[in-house]
């Protein structure tokens, strides 16, 4: 398993665990990130932070900070 | 029978408000919900044949669930629970299903009679999917209207079906899996029975269940309720692995997942038109020089040229001559008193036509701005900026303020409201009027001017350069102190497809954020300036006194003492630092008034206001002036958007003090180190003061520890 921050761009991974409590944990789960979805990162803003990534069929920017609570493989 | 109330839920971006435009035409109502920001939306449904009933309509703040966390979710959630609206008329963009659905199953449970409409079904054609509206229907167990909110199809019907829907029953809400919905049933036949909630048992039962603190305290249970419901939760939690919210978010997703899977069929995914545009326009290489590029255009057309002719005309023609020339002949044909005269000539006029002259320029900016959010664009300014604002505690949507703010801080601190995280929102509006704004530039002029020699044409990019720095020092400071400690809300944010945007949803835009400001200074603004004019026109005896005999310069003289460590104790440099709170330009007219000139005798003017500094002071009353207290336009900006007086007070006492403190190190270092002059008290003052404002930046920052990564 790896933090999505790590996770290469142009790879699709699937969501297993979602780490962390509170607001942060809520509204990532809220967005449509829950465990089993697939992710697919796009891109990283051009100096490297955000990241693009897509989701249940729209796109998100989400900081690595954020994406580090969610583990993938 | 009364009115029939109908509350608009939708995500953001799904075509909530073009959807509520239409449905009420006219007769609409823009107030702020009480105690915050966000605004509130009520219109009377317009009226036809079509319709036999009367009904309002509430235009709830876009959200993605009704989750405790954040300003707009708690505002709709509450609105839906105590206000009970007869139906909620639910919009959904059918070419983002699954995570619109996630609302709906919400919306399903409260016990209001559900419609749901079903929004850009045009784009799910261009993806090549096929969506059963009736098949949705039948799974969601409430009624599903097929609407295209731009074009204005199927709205009329959407609202009928709703109107109808207000007098059925609630609809059946979304069942979980057997583990959950056991413990749910158990724990709403505890809530029936332990309180005299009747409506909503399931709502708050899953809220129950979430353990979501604000639900819990709205309960008086007993120990022995409040135990067995905890421990109905952590049986279910220990059976599925997981805390009791990600459990319901995760069967709300599989069961949105099954919905969207029978009624939704997916064609082949091509690249759309979107996805090319946003390769290029957030690609590694051409991102930035692109947004440099359109910021340019934007500043140079609604700032630089248009705007800034519109501006002078505003100001200098309208008002400073037809208007001012019309009423002043009006006033004598009609023989009104002169101190009448004067109050409405140079008091009203004058200064509310001075606030008023940035109109045209606002509505130029803001004309591009809202295309730029309604195409999509918007919200890649935040990618691309994201990583170099986010180190001064500010988000990569704060640059649209500050790039507002060289033209006029108060339509800039107006843009921060587009920043959904409270703490960015805020910490923008606080520094949003350190950059020189264009009412700032004869101050910078006349300091130059007189005490400058023409070589130093650094003076007026280091006044720039300056307002950039106290941003950055002031989010980094303020960043780490107690008032931006509550902040845990990510940076989580959708990146919605380009579109073409719509003429009229642009021009509701920029009337909704013009018409604020005109309110204000018809209101707040007008009022100050009436006050001003009477300070500075009259003494103590309320005898008519010339600018060096009134009550201001009084104040002025009293207040001087505190001006001395910074270097203008001059009484004159007071009373126009005061002025400056009517307006920046006041400080130059002020000064020139006050020493006896004219305002177009500029080399007698550079002369005289040379005598009174020398160049290390009058740089330090330059930096005070651009970075205390803004003009009274710009505060009023400031509380409109910060709402509570105490948060206005800390944002004007907070930049006044940092505009003391910057002017007193200027000022006591520079006379030492430029001038030689002796070193003295004040000197290792300003050392103290300079090591204590390196502490408050440099000290660690406890919520990076929490948060933190290294990148």
């Amino acid at each position: 398993m790896a933090s999505l921050h790590k996770v290469p761009i142009g790879k699709t991974v699937t969501v297993t665990k979602i780490l962390g409590s509170g607001a942060i944990k809520r509204r990532i789960m809220d967005m449509g990130i829950t465990k089993g979805t697939p992710v697919t990162i796009r891109k990283a803003a051009p100096l490297g932070d955000p990241l693009k990534i897509s989701v249940r069929g729209y796109e998100l920017s989400i900081r690595k900070a954020d994406a580090k609570n969610i583990l993938v493989e | 029978m009364g009115l029939t109330t109908i509350a608009l839920v939708g995500n953001p971006n799904s075509g909530k408000t073009t959807l509520f435009n239409i449905l009420t035409k006219s007769s609409q109502y823009v107030g702020n919900w009480p105690g915050v920001t966000v605004e509130k939306k009520e219109g009377r449904l317009r009226r036809g044949s079509t319709y036999n009933t009367d009904a309002v309509i509430v235009d709830l703040p876009g959200v993605y669930s009704l989750s405790p966390y954040s300003l707009e979710e708690v505002i709709t959630r509450d609105y839906l629970i105590n206000n009970r609206p007869d139906v909620i008329l639910n919009i959904v963009d059918a070419s983002n299903l699954e995570r619109n659905l996630y609302l709906t199953t919400q919306l399903l449970e409260i016990g209001i009679p559900v419609v749901v409409a079903l929004n850009m079904m045009d784009m799910v054609a261009k993806n090549k999917d096929i969506l059963n509206a009736d098949v949705l229907s039948a799974q969601l167990g409430c009624p599903v209207a097929e609407v295209s909110a731009v074009k204005g199809i199927g709205v009329v019907e959407a609202a009928k079906l709703a109107l109808a829907q207000a007098k059925m029953a609630p609809p059946t809400p979304i069942k979980f899996n057997n583990a959950v919905e056991y413990a749910l049933s158990q724990i709403e036949a505890l809530v029936k029975k332990n309180s005299n909630t009747k409506k909503s048992a399931r709502y708050y039962a899953i809220k129950l269940f979430e353990r979501d603190k604000k639900i819990i305290s709205n309960f008086s249970f007993s120990g022995i309720v409040r135990d067995k419901i905890e421990h109905i939760v952590k049986v279910c939690e220990a059976e599925l692995d997981d805390d009791g919210e990600s459990i319901i978010t995760n069967q709300r997703y599989e069961c949105i997942t099954e919905i969207a899977c029978t009624s939704l069929k997916k064609g082949h995914r091509e690249v759309t038109m979107s996805d090319r545009i946003d390769s290029i326009a957030t690609n590694k290489w051409l991102a930035l020089p692109i947004f440099v590029l359109i910021m340019f255009v934007v500043y140079y057309v609604s700032i630089g040229s248009l705007g800034g002719f519109l501006t002078e005309w505003t100001s200098n023609t309208l008002f400073g001559t037809w208007l001012s020339g019309g009423v002043s002949g009006l006033l004598e044909a009609f023989e009104v008193a002169a101190w009448l005269q004067s109050l409405i000539l140079d008091g009203i006029i004058g200064g509310v036509g001075a606030v008023l002259g940035f109109v045209p320029q606002m509505m130029i900016l803001f004309f591009f701005l809202s295309v730029l959010e309604d195409c999509g664009y918007m919200a890649r300014v935040a990618f691309i900026m994201d990583r170099i604002f986010k180190i001064f505690g500010l988000s990569g949507k704060s640059f649209i303020p500050l790039l507002i703010s060289t033209g006029c801080g108060v339509p800039g601190i107006m843009a921060s409201r587009t920043i959904e995280s409270e703490n960015e929102r805020k910490m923008t509006v606080m520094v949003a009027t350190f950059v020189p704004c264009s009412a700032k530039l004869p101050v910078i002029a006349l300091i130059t001017g007189s005490l400058f020699s023409k070589s130093a044409w650094w003076i007026a990019p280091s006044v720039y350069f300056l307002g950039i720095f106290a941003v950055a020092l002031s989010g980094i400071i303020l960043k780490k102190t107690h008032l931006f400690d509550n902040d845990t809300s990510p940076f989580i944010m959708e990146l919605p497809k380009y579109q073409i945007p719509s003429l009229k949803s642009v021009m509701v835009h920029i009337w909704e954020r013009s018409r604020a400001f005109i309110i204000k200074a018809g209101t707040v603004i007008f009022l100050a300036c009436g006050i001003i004019w009477f300070l500075s026109s009259y003494g103590w005896d309320l005898k008519e006194a010339g600018q060096d005999g009134s009550m201001l310069a009084d104040i002025g003289r009293m207040i001087s003492p505190v001006f001395a460590p910074v270097g203008f104790g001059d009484w004159r440099a007071a009373v126009a630092t005061l002025t400056g709170i009517a307006a920046k330009e006041n400080v130059v007219g002020s000064l020139a008034v006050l020493l006896g000139h004219s305002a177009d005798s500029s080399e007698m003017l550079f002369e005289s206001v040379a005598g009174m500094f020398t160049p290390i002071s009058a740089y330090a009353f330059l930096a005070f002036n651009m970075l205390c207290a803004p003009c009274i336009a710009a505060i009023a900006a400031i509380h409109r958007e910060m709402v509570t007086i105490k948060w206005t007070l800390i944002t004007i006492s907070y930049q006044t003090l940092l505009a003391y403190a910057v002017s007193f190190l200027i000022y006591q270092l520079g006379s030492v180190i430029f001038l030689g002059a002796p070193v003295s008290i004040g000197t290792f003052t300003a050392i103290l003061v300079l090591a204590f404002m390196l502490w408050l930046a440099l000290r660690p920052d406890k919520r990076a520890q929490r948060v933190g990564i290294k990148l």
